[in-house]
């Protein structure tokens, strides 16, 4: 059954944005070493509503490559053990441009949940 | 039965009086004793010891009676007994590093612990990379780095206490049995090892004293640079182009990305700065191969932290949330691949 609004990412987004402006000051004046945790905390929430809006069809689409890029089925979790194997194998490597451009993608999708700013 | 409870501060402030009494001969009162940083397991205070009139402003560096640590944390960083004797190496070479005084003897109930003296300064990234009265310094840290760090290697291997040898193969070997514990498929940091492994630079003839953690974080500055490098629980013997391939990491220059060189400058004016004090080249190639190494080493240290959580070790939001930047890395391995010189 569907749940009311807010979607767990706006519930998420609502309890963040209440920590960060009001939580993080107050914390800051009383004791400065739980300001910054609660700001690693705040950071935390706004990972998980990243993965839960863009985590899915991230998963997805990495699992579609892999298929491809091994010529095999699986799970994610299974596919992604082969490919480390060949890589620690040397039987890949980055001359290798259709295994270059799955880690690219990989690599943006995961960056784009855990922290989109870096560069 | 009566237990006479003492607080932790009581119990360092009163060892600290008598143990400081003891180097300087005379009766010492200790003041403003603050507990710095660290965990449970390593800990650093600050204190002024006041000696016959005299004001001594000193750091305590201290394991506190061991209650297991892990054998990984045991295998890669050294203890405190060793830490003294190779900052005092380094120190009397001429290392810009906090002066060693005394080490604490097992009967003053601290565990293991010395006392240096206190350097002024801050080793707060944030502040010295943006704020207003380190805006000189910002100019000089990136040269200042490629001399001490010329110092430190130019330290006589025969004043080091017995140190560990790591070369390119032993940390690659270790990074692999890291990948293997945590268990989670890796593919870009395979992919890195792999690259690695195979352009792995020859061990030198003679491994020289290596860091192991020379980054923004680990020293002090104040408004005219470095004042002093911290944090020497890595050092060992090696190649010295490891410490410089280090401080590269994009993840120690906190958001300068344009400044390789520790976010204060390029990579070029570090090594200038490493080539004129050391009278060595520094080989272009072999830095590059540090600096991946140092940006896989770090990824593989993010999830070591998050598993430090996971795994019951301890209990740490901030340990389990660094797991999470391990990515990071993943994002500036693909780019250093891409760069190769």
């Amino acid at each position: 059954m569907a749940q009311d609004r807010p979607t767990a990412s706006e519930l998420l987004t609502a309890v963040a944005d209440f920590l960060r402006e009001e939580a993080v000051p107050a914390l800051d004046r009383a004791d400065p070493r739980l300001g910054f945790q609660m700001r690693v905390a705040v950071n935390a929430l706004a990972i998980l509503e990243r993965e839960g809006r863009l985590g899915p069809a991230a998963d997805a689409h990495e699992h579609d490559r892999l298929v491809r890029l091994l010529g095999r089925d699986g799970t994610l979790e299974e596919l992604n053990r082969e490919l480390a194997r060949q890589l620690r194998a040397g039987e890949r490597d980055e001359s290798d441009a259709s295994l270059m451009a799955h880690l690219d993608a990989t690599v943006a999708d995961k960056i784009a949940i855990a922290n989109p700013r870096w560069r | 039965m009566t237990v006479h409870m003492q607080s932790e501060a009581d119990q360092v402030r009163s060892a600290l009086a008598a143990a400081t009494g003891r180097h300087f001969h005379g009766a010492a009162e200790v003041e403003t004793l603050v507990r710095q940083s660290g965990g449970a397991s390593r800990q650093t205070w600050s204190f002024d010891a006041l000696v016959g009139g005299q004001r001594h402003a000193l750091i305590l560096r201290r394991d506190p009676p061991a209650k297991g640590k892990s054998d990984r944390e045991q295998s890669v960083s050294i203890d405190r007994a060793t830490e003294f004797r190779v900052l005092q190496a380094a120190h009397s070479a001429g290392v810009r590093a906090p002066e060693p005084l005394f080490e604490l003897v097992p009967e003053d109930g601290l565990g293991e612990a010395y006392v240096m003296r206190r350097v002024g300064g801050t080793a707060i990234a944030r502040k010295l990379l943006r704020d207003p009265p380190y805006a000189a310094a910002r100019g000089r840290i990136a040269r200042q780095l490629g001399e001490i760090a010329a110092a430190i290697h130019a330290t006589d291997p025969k004043t080091l206490p017995p140190l560990k040898r790591r070369e390119a193969a032993d940390h690659i070997a270790g990074l692999r049995r890291s990948l293997d514990l945590l268990g989670n498929p890796q593919p870009v940091f395979e992919l890195a090892l792999t690259w690695l492994d195979r352009r792995k630079p020859a061990p030198l003839d003679r491994p020289l004293l290596v860091h192991g953690d020379y980054r923004t974080g680990n020293y002090l500055a104040d408004e005219s640079g470095v004042t002093a490098i911290l944090d020497w629980e890595l050092a060992h013997l090696g190649d010295p182009l490891e410490d410089l391939g280090w401080l590269c990491v994009k993840s120690w220059r906190f958001g300068a990305i344009d400044k390789p060189a520790a976010g204060f400058g390029s990579r070029e004016e570090l090594w200038d700065a490493y080539e004129r004090a050391s009278g060595r080249r520094v080989d272009r190639t072999r830095a590059h191969w540090w600096e991946v190494f140092g940006t896989v080493h770090w990824g593989v240290i993010c999830l070591n932290q998050a598993w430090k959580h996971l795994s019951g070790a301890i209990k740490s939001m901030e340990h389990a949330a660094i797991g999470r930047r391990a990515v990071e890395t993943e994002v500036d391995l693909l780019q250093l691949l891409k760069a190769e010189p």
